[in-house]
């Protein structure tokens, strides 16, 4: 559904961040290549404390973004006569979320180049090159993020068809029930395994598990292929019917098992970079200071 | 003179005919108030438990003998026992009226029981609500056997049987499965006539093992139980046999029987089969019976205020007593507006005179149009309402003169003059739709400005308004399609024959072959067109209301090249074609019009010959994008599923979400939650009491101040996207709290007990940009008119304009 809305996250109003991104590395790289410097290039230079301020401020409103994120603008009283009442509608808001996250991700790249000439690669085992590398990783993992905000809804879609996680969870609930009324009336040996696919199914659990998307010797999938092999031992005596109804029960089950694991699958994955992205970019705040406030008394 | 024998017979004992009732104890008239329940107020009583009962409108005095103010439901019916009593009042509880026959001076009324009754005259205030539906089976009335369900949480750990699959049944045993074990009984084979989210929250707690069901199972009789048992045994058939259940309790939720039946079988005419028509009644109050008076809701007053003042004054009336009606104040702080007139006498006689459309209303119906009308003065040039515009008041013209600018889709413009004594703004009305012109004030103007609701209700209710305002519709919709040029023998040529015609959803205008029967000017509603593919029907485009299809058979004289059928409930005026080919022949202007929009629709129509396009816009249109005017779907391949819409729309509506984004289809990466759509037509506004549900003119159907918190437009709405909550109040979490994750909820306080529906408002008055789609971190989520997507979708003007497109 592309014309839906033509341009996302990267191309927002045009790529209007990346046309600033462009021109803030630009710049930077041209000043680097052309002002003359005496000493060599390092974060004392003139040139060196426009890009290092530069870079602080761009941090600084990146974290703000968690802010803004969090926060809503704030209401007003309102009360609305039945009058025509057009002002009060027309308060745009100063910018979009979109808007905040599209220049969040172009301007978190463009640090890489800023605060990277602004060290003038000059790289130690101090304070100064802690902060660029959390930077880093910051920036690294934000990177993951834009990738899988890119990619991953659409497989999510996808992978659901029209069930919601509830749904799935409630059909497959239902199917348990209805695989173990089947096998009451079969031998003791297929209860076990019914009984066996019914409590140590498991979906999601852990991060690990989560994100691994499959349970090694998944009772449903084994369930499915030793009923296959028990076939033909059973149903010539035992209820023929019964096994092909209780075989088809678990064979549909299978399906939404692994559906449902593959939707906490790609919602882990969509969401586990954030518990590296954040912590590390207080982190990186706290490293930061430091960092400045030992040039500003040290230096 | 008997016992039995009285002056004036009230029968339903709720506002009005308690105080319908008291005033005649007061004069001292022999009387006898029949109420069908076991007591008086039973509607009221059975509102939920500490419910505020609100005295709307504010603005109406109480005229009764009663006393009534706003409050808690429990004080007002304490009150009104204590004032029933005080005032000696008749009541005959238990006592439900089965027929009435005799005329004035001599009725005869005779109860359910068998008994007569005999009376002078007859006061009708039996409400909307109706019988309510008995079991009929043996034991349908022990104890324990109840036909309501005030408090859920009355009842804890019990066997209760609940009977009825229609929403007030499963909504019960929902409700009960809580603290109960619960075995609903269905006759039917399946769920098929409750709400789909009734319908969805019951099968889950059917799986979770939570409520028992029983389906094509009848009642057959309900027992006492045996000593060391339950105290009921319930005995249905089921299709596996009979069954009986112990239980403690059943609870029966059958529905009602609607008064009109009941009504009519009295002698009382309604005007036509609206299922909002009132009865026609005097100024009096005097049904077509004469003798037999109709107050209250039946009458077309809903509101407990207004229903005591008629209960009030039918019994002045039928003493000989003129008293001055209640509203005569507000009516006349209004009218003394237009110039020359000093009393309502004199108002409502002008505008009878003036204005022909209402020369056949009733002295009561003119007085309650003008009680919902807003008589303004204006100066020249000021501008009544704007192109684009969203509002649905009708306007008629007492004095002076009213221009409208219109402007054609290809920017033609045109220019009509409304004198005195014809009306405009009948459009919007119609459709729903933005408004097609400008209208703007001439010298010396004076305007009757009414309101949608009671705009429709008089279109419902008197037959002749609805004649008298089609004529002129009809002609100003011909003119506004077809070109303003036209001479106007032409138009009358056009008008004579012209047909309208009413379709539901899905229903075919005409086929694809067929031969052209005509022009069809969409006045209401939404079509679509698609053509046979490969044995599939393909949707080729979406033609909303003010537009008309139609004309490339005729242009070409051929039979028709696509099939068009309803996607909202649509009227359309079908003009006979070959009246439509001998004037395209006759004029020019219309010829190159109908030629042009050909041309257009040929080519779209060759664009859009792709099967996607057809299945993403045959699943919008079977989810209600049809009737929306600005609808929420979000771009599933960019959610990635914060939920940053809710939380954002919570913030800023006192914690709580007006939508809900994981619930609701998803076809093919769209995805539509649910969330209002603001129909054109909102089933809201349907009926809601207090007519607290507006349109603003940017378009947002909100729910005003004064809701009452009935519930009706919760039930009304299709879609479920209106919540009744508590009224509460929400801090903005400081930059500390967020940073420590302090929960949202917590910071939610509720300021009142009084439940009033909520439903989404695009943030009128928050922003320009409704929050969910402003606070979408990726662009995923937007609002706009149904166009609007068919023509992203297809690829045609795909910009990117912030959030919101018109």
């Amino acid at each position: 559904m592309k014309a839906f809305q033509p341009y996302g996250l990267l191309g927002y109003k045009q790529f209007r961040y990346l046309k600033l991104f462009a021109l803030l590395v630009s710049l930077a790289i041209m000043s680097y290549l052309v002002l003359p410097v005496e000493s060599g290039h390092y974060g004392g230079t003139w040139l060196g404390y426009v890009l290092g301020i530069l870079s602080a401020l761009i941090v600084l409103l990146l974290l703000w973004y968690g802010v803004t994120k969090r926060r809503t603008p704030r209401v007003r009283t309102r009360r609305m006569s039945r009058k025509k009442d057009r002002q009060s509608t027309s308060i745009k808001p100063i910018a979009t979320l979109q808007g905040w996250l599209s220049s969040h991700v172009y301007l978190g790249a463009s640090l890489i180049v800023l605060a990277t000439l602004h060290s003038g690669f000059h790289f130690g085992l101090n304070v100064h090159t802690l902060s660029y590398v959390l930077m880093l990783i910051v920036i690294a993992s934000g990177f993951y993020g834009t990738y899988v905000y890119l990619h991953v809804p659409q497989l999510i879609t996808r992978n659901a068809g029209e069930e919601s996680p509830d749904d799935l969870r409630l059909k497959i609930i239902e199917l348990d029930e209805r695989a173990r009324l089947h096998a009451l009336g079969l031998p003791d040996e297929i209860n076990e395994i019914v009984y066996q696919a019914r409590t140590s199914t498991h979906m999601g659990g852990s991060l690990w598990q989560q994100l691994r998307g499959y349970q090694r010797d998944c009772p449903t999938q084994s369930a499915v292929s030793r009923l296959l092999k028990l076939g033909p031992k059973y149903i010539m005596n035992e209820q023929p019917k019964l096994m092909r109804e209780l075989y088809s029960v678990l064979l549909r089950k299978e399906k939404l098992v692994l559906r449902a694991r593959q939707e906490i699958m790609l919602r882990a994955r969509m969401q586990v970079w954030l518990y590296l992205h954040a912590p590390m970019a207080v982190a990186l705040l706290a490293a930061l200071t430091a960092h400045v406030v030992a040039i500003l008394f040290f230096w | 003179m008997t016992a039995s024998q009285f002056k004036i017979a009230i029968i339903g004992a709720g506002p009005a005919g308690m105080s319908a009732a008291a005033r005649a104890a007061e004069l001292d008239i022999s009387h006898v108030l029949l109420e069908s329940a076991s007591h008086a107020a039973n509607t009221i009583s059975h509102f939920q438990k500490g419910k505020h009962v609100m005295a709307e409108p504010s603005i109406l005095p109480l005229r009764s003998t009663m006393s009534f103010a706003a409050g808690q439901r429990e004080d007002i019916l304490q009150t009104w026992q204590h004032e029933l009593a005080k005032h000696r009042v008749n009541l005959r509880a238990g006592a439900a009226v089965a027929a009435i026959s005799g005329q004035r001076g001599d009725f005869l009324i005779t109860l359910a029981t068998g008994e007569t009754l005999s009376a002078e005259e007859v006061v009708l205030a039996i409400g909307l609500q109706g019988n309510i539906r008995k079991l009929n089976v043996p034991g349908d009335d022990m104890p324990g056997v109840q036909y309501q369900l005030d408090d859920p949480e009355e009842f804890k750990k019990e066997t209760i049987v609940v009977v009825g699959a229609g929403d007030a049944g499963v909504e019960n045993a929902l409700a009960l499965a809580e603290h109960n074990r619960v075995i609903l009984i269905n006759r039917d084979e399946e769920f098929a006539q409750c709400k789909s989210a009734n319908f969805n929250q019951l099968m889950s707690e059917v799986t979770r093992g939570r409520i028992e069901t029983r389906i094509s199972t009848r009642t057959e009789h309900i027992g006492a139980g045996r000593v060391d048992e339950l105290p009921l045994v319930y005995v249905a058939q089921t299709p596996l046999g009979l069954e009986c259940i112990p239980c403690h309790r059943v609870i029966a939720r059958l529905g009602a029987k609607p008064p009109r039946q009941l009504v009519e079988s009295f002698g009382v005419h309604f005007p036509n089969d609206d299922s909002t028509a009132v009865p026609q009644l005097s100024e009096q109050y005097e049904s077509d019976v004469p003798g037999l008076y109709v107050v209250g809701a039946l009458a077309g007053y809903p509101l407990i205020k207004q229903a005591m003042n008629q209960g009030y004054e039918v019994v002045e009336y039928i003493q000989g007593n003129a008293v001055e009606p209640a509203d005569e104040v507000l009516l006349k702080e209004k009218i003394s507006i237009i110039s020359g007139v000093d009393s309502v006498v004199a108002g409502i006689a002008r505008i009878r005179s003036v204005l022909p459309l209402f020369a056949s209303l009733t002295t009561l119906q003119l007085r309650e149009f003008m009680l919902d009308s807003e008589v303004r003065v204006l100066d020249k040039g000021e501008v009544i309402f704007s192109r684009g515009d969203y509002c649905t008041s009708f306007y008629s013209v007492l004095e002076g003169e009213v221009a409208i600018q219109a402007e054609g889709k290809s920017g033609e413009r045109a220019a009509y003059q409304i004198p005195a004594g014809n009306f405009f703004g009948e459009m919007g009305l119609l459709s729903g739709r933005r408004r097609s012109g400008t209208a703007i004030a001439g010298e010396n103007c004076v305007l009757i400005e009414t309101s949608r609701r009671s705009m429709l209700r008089l279109l419902h209710s008197v037959p002749s308004v609805r004649r008298s305002l089609d004529e002129v519709a009809i002609k100003r919709r011909v003119q506004n399609s077809l070109g303003s040029t036209m001479p106007e023998s032409d138009l009358e040529y056009l008008v004579q024959n012209a047909k309208l015609k009413q379709y539901a959803v899905g229903d075919v205008l005409f086929s694809e072959g067929d031969q052209a029967d005509g022009l069809y000017l969409i006045r209401r509603g939404s079509v679509t067109a698609s053509r046979m593919l490969e044995g599939r029907e393909v949707v080729l485009g979406y033609v909303p209301a003010g537009q008309y299809v139609g004309e490339m058979a005729i242009v070409t004289n051929s039979t028709r090249t696509a099939t068009v059928r309803a996607a909202s409930p649509t009227e359309a005026l079908l003009l006979d074609a070959g009246r439509v080919s001998a004037v395209i022949q006759r004029n020019a202007s219309v010829r190159a019009r109908l030629g042009s929009r050909y041309l257009e629709r040929m080519g779209t129509y060759e664009l859009l010959l792709g099967e996607k396009f057809s299945d993403q816009v045959k699943f919008l249109l079977a989810h209600g994008v049809g009737e929306a005017t600005d609808i929420l779907l979000i771009d599933y391949a960019k959610c990635i599923r914060c939920d940053n819409c809710e939380k954002a729309c919570a913030d800023a509506h006192g914690g709580i979400s007006r939508l809900d984004r994981e619930a609701g289809p998803t076809f093919e990466q769209i995805h539509v939650p649910n969330a209002c759509r603001h129909c054109e037509h909102p089933h809201c506004m349907k009926d809601c009491p207090p007519d607290a549900i507006h349109r603003s003119v940017n378009g947002e159907v909100f729910i005003g101040d004064n809701c009452i918190g009935c519930g009706n437009c919760q039930r009304n709405c299709p879609y479920d996207v209106i919540q009744m909550v508590a009224r509460g109040e929400r801090k903005q979490r400081s930059i500390w709290q967020i940073v420590m994750g302090t929960n949202r909820e917590a910071t939610v306080k509720e300021t009142s007990a009084t439940k009033i529906a909520v439903k989404c408002d695009l943030c009128q008055g928050i922003g320009s940009v409704p929050l969910c789609v402003n606070s979408c971190p990726t662009g995923a989520a937007r609002r706009a008119s149904p166009e609007v997507f068919f023509s992203r979708i297809s690829n045609h003007g795909a910009d990117e304009s912030a959030g919101r497109d018109e």
